[in-house]
């Protein structure tokens, strides 16, 4: 298929569409709205359905009510709104929901600003609702790979009945690239017993009962070592990252999302002076990598790593984890939106280098 | 032998966890009755709320959801939205319904959405232990109006029949209660018009229930079933308030 | 080959779809390319802007914060970017309503009355475009005519007969900075 010129909002939506998603549910909020717009226009083509729901709890509830009546569908917010989804999300975690919800974070805390941000890393990593759960957590730096990212996500969600959330910064929404989407015309969506299509007495399909609800600690005990063997598994199996130039490098960038791709800019620049860098960027943020992370920043070439977020400093976390002290990791980076410019990174390691 | 009653096969063969003298076993019957009598079994999921019914995805052989406080209707909404040609009902309390879950109940009507709704107003909070609720009447003791209702304090009980009627999305509004013989066969006869008016597509359906918590009132049974009379009735009339 | 330009100016001076054409072209004929509209705190200020790479390799940051080519529609578009343009660049300067003359000694400055070109063709809506055939007479990256092709995709062939006005506007621009 030809490639074709779109703003990451619409693309995101089209792959969902491409990836068997017919429902979405959501309520305005900037900036992504080019989602719901976009999926206003094109599910009913599809025969799908698109409802702007009356509050973002409510369209994370809808989601929860289509995803239990067996149905790929997703929701999409930003910031502020995907705090509002937390109680439908951590339902959705222990009724075991597959379903796809994207956040377009912006900055925060509270109301914050309307520009891209990386704020909500923990709130999408460490369970941002209440109660044992994770969620699986990608984060695209390309509209492509984020196109490529929403029918995985719709398979992993289905594999292991879970929400999957999309965690993108505001520019991947609002900025243009060129995309391939991949037609799927013979996408055959898995069978979903569990889900409630109908209950016949005596038919062979059982009674479905869609419930977070396990008043026995018993029953609450079975719920959680069934989803935590789940995830054990989610952790062996579907770790994603990116490594670049990382082979013998002196120093190791960590980032995620868009700001990886400064990152890469500033190796350019620091290559040109003739250091070497790496990066080495987390694709799934829940499983972390953290193998990769730790191999890439622990080996003999390297001095030191440095963290990059727009944020105070929340993936550094999961970064000093895995290097578990075998060598020390910087952080770099601001909230309130403001993206480090390749220029800067490169400054910063030449101060690092200097001691 | 001539069979004079038969337990409906739409309520699964448990034991309900519910008080003496409550109405919740009473509604759940009628429900399951009505899903029957409509031959409507297959076809039909519910939604559970979180207030005293909680538990009653263990009691209604349907697909059934447990929804998160209020949310029932949003939640039903997706469902019906994916199977149209299918019915689902949602079962709420007053606290679920008439106050954390206000917004979802006004915009499932607003948008005509084809479900049907069963309203428990029984004027408290009961399984939290007998807190106000929004229902609660002007005077009446709870834990946590413990001098009772001041309507100065906290407003006048909410009457949310009478509030829904007037969305035009709503196509079946009524409000009934469990207080009397004539009136138990009133309030099946509305949940079957309910049901039939989500099989007829015309919008959205509910039944405001006028219900006893002898248990939280601090009333024996019977004194309950005297007290829907004497100070609810009064307050919250009952009738057809919508349908088309 | 990359090319990071910067395109700014008022809202409503079409500088957005300058940068959407620029990008939309570059995709047609081939290279990589990428469109980030204002983000950060460079939103503040009376101006709106795109940046758009355009490159035969693989594009890593997206951001364009020391442009090659620095399109400016407006006076404080001149004053705040003129400093970030990386030295040997270009600015292209909208002459009809900024006052002002470029600082810098190590950069080209072009001076191209965009309005009055376009009151001249008897359409001010082409102002843009006329700047954007001054970019392309000099930077050459992509070809005026792919530029067309990719405004007729947003047009539609309904607004076709838009296309010969924008043609001229944007051979004008050009003939601008010969």
């Amino acid at each position: 298929m030809a490639k074709k010129l779109m703003k990451g909002c619409e693309a995101i939506a089209e792959a969902a569409i491409q990836a068997g998603c017919r429902y979405f549910f959501g309520y305005p909020i900037t900036p992504q709205n080019d989602i719901p717009e976009y999926m206003s226009l094109r599910l009913p083509q599809v025969g799908g359905c698109f409802l702007q729901a009356e509050s973002e709890l409510a369209a994370i509830n809808m989601v929860y009510g289509a995803g239990g009546a067996g149905a790929r569908v997703m929701t999409s917010s930003s910031s502020p709104g995907i705090s509002l989804k937390q109680e439908g999300i951590s339902t959705c975690a222990a009724a075991e929901i597959p379903c796809v919800v994207v956040n377009m974070m912006r900055g925060g805390p509270g109301l914050g600003n309307i520009q891209a941000s990386q704020g909500d890393y923990f709130q999408a990593v460490k369970g941002g609702g209440h109660g044992d759960y994770h969620l699986i957590v990608y984060a695209p730096s390309s509209i492509q790979e984020a196109c490529d990212m929403m029918q995985k996500a719709f398979d992993v969600a289905d594999q292991y009945r879970t929400p999957v959330m999309i965690l993108a910064d505001g520019l991947i929404g609002q900025m243009m690239e060129p995309v391939e989407l991949k037609t799927n015309p013979d996408l055959v969506l898995p069978e979903k017993p569990w889900a409630a299509t109908g209950y016949t007495p005596g038919g062979k399909k059982p009674r479905s009962v869609l419930n977070s609800l396990y008043i026995e600690t018993e029953d609450l005990d079975q719920l959680l070592e069934r989803l935590f063997a789940r995830y054990a598994v989610i952790e062996a199996n579907e770790q994603m990252w990116e490594t670049y130039n990382t082979e013998g490098a002196e120093y190791i960038l960590c980032a995620y999302g868009t700001v990886a791709r400064v990152c890469k800019a500033a190796i350019r620049i620091l290559g040109e002076q003739g250091i070497k860098v790496g990066l080495v960027r987390p694709i799934s943020l829940w499983p972390f990598p953290s193998k990769a992370v730790h191999d890439a920043i622990v080996q003999d070439s390297v001095k030191e790593a440095l963290t990059v977020e727009v944020s105070s400093g929340q993936m550094v976390e999961d970064v000093r984890l895995a290097v578990n002290g075998e060598r020390p990791v910087q952080f770099m980076g601001k909230a309130g939106s403001y993206i480090p410019t390749a220029e800067e990174i490169a400054e910063r390691i030449l101060q690092m280098r200097r001691g | 032998m001539t069979v004079v009653f038969k337990k409906t096969p739409v309520l699964r063969d448990v034991p309900l966890h519910y008080c003496p003298g409550c109405g919740h076993g009473i509604v759940h019957r009628m429900v399951a009755e009505v899903i029957e009598e409509l031959g409507i079994q297959d076809k039909c999921a519910g939604v559970a709320p979180v207030g005293c019914a909680v538990f009653a995805y263990n009691y209604f052989e349907v697909d059934m959801y447990e929804a998160a406080h209020g949310r029932a209707p949003a939640v039903a909404t997706g469902f019906k939205r994916v199977h149209p040609d299918h019915y689902i009902f949602t079962y709420q309390g007053d606290g679920d319904l008439a106050s954390i879950g206000t917004a979802e109940i006004v915009h499932a009507a607003h948008r005509g959405e084809k479900i049907t709704t069963i309203f428990i107003n029984n004027a408290i909070y009961g399984m939290t232990g007998g807190q106000m609720a929004p229902t609660t009447l002007v005077g009446q003791k709870t834990t946590t109006s413990p001098l009772g209702r001041d309507k100065d304090h906290c407003g006048e009980p909410i009457r949310m029949a009478e509030m829904l009627a007037t969305i035009n999305g709503s196509a079946f509004i009524a409000r009934c209660a469990l207080n009397s013989t004539p009136n138990l066969i009133k309030t099946k006869a509305a949940i079957k018009k309910a049901f039939e008016t989500q099989i007829a597509r015309k919008g959205f359906s509910m039944v405001e229930i006028l219900s006893p918590c002898p248990t939280n009132w601090g009333k024996s049974p019977a004194e309950a079933m005297d007290w829907i009379a004497d100070a609810m009735i009064p307050y919250y009339p009952l009738g057809t308030f919508k349908e088309v | 080959m990359v090319e990071r330009n910067l395109f700014a100016g008022f809202g409503g001076q079409g500088v957005l779809l300058m940068g959407q054409l620029l990008a939309q072209a570059g995709m047609m004929e081939g290279k990589n390319t990428t469109w980030v509209p204002s983000y950060g705190p460079e939103m503040r200020g009376g101006t709106a802007n795109c940046s758009v790479t355009l490159s035969d390799q693989e594009i890593d940051s997206p951001l364009v914060t020391v442009p090659t080519a620095l399109v400016a529609m407006n006076r404080p578009s001149l004053e705040k970017f003129e400093k970030t343009v990386a030295p040997g660049g270009s600015i292209f300067v909208n002459s009809s309503i900024v006052d002002i003359k470029v600082q810098r000694t190590d950069v080209n400055a072009y001076y191209v009355p965009c309005n009055e070109i376009a009151a001249e063709l008897g359409n001010d809506k082409v102002s843009n475009m006329i700047m954007l055939g001054a970019y392309l007479g000099k930077s050459k990256c992509v070809e005026i005519e792919t530029i067309l092709e990719a405004l007729l995709e947003k047009l539609g062939q309904k607004k076709a007969k838009l296309i010969p006005l924008n043609r001229e506007a944007l051979l004008k621009g050009a003939e601008c900075v010969k």
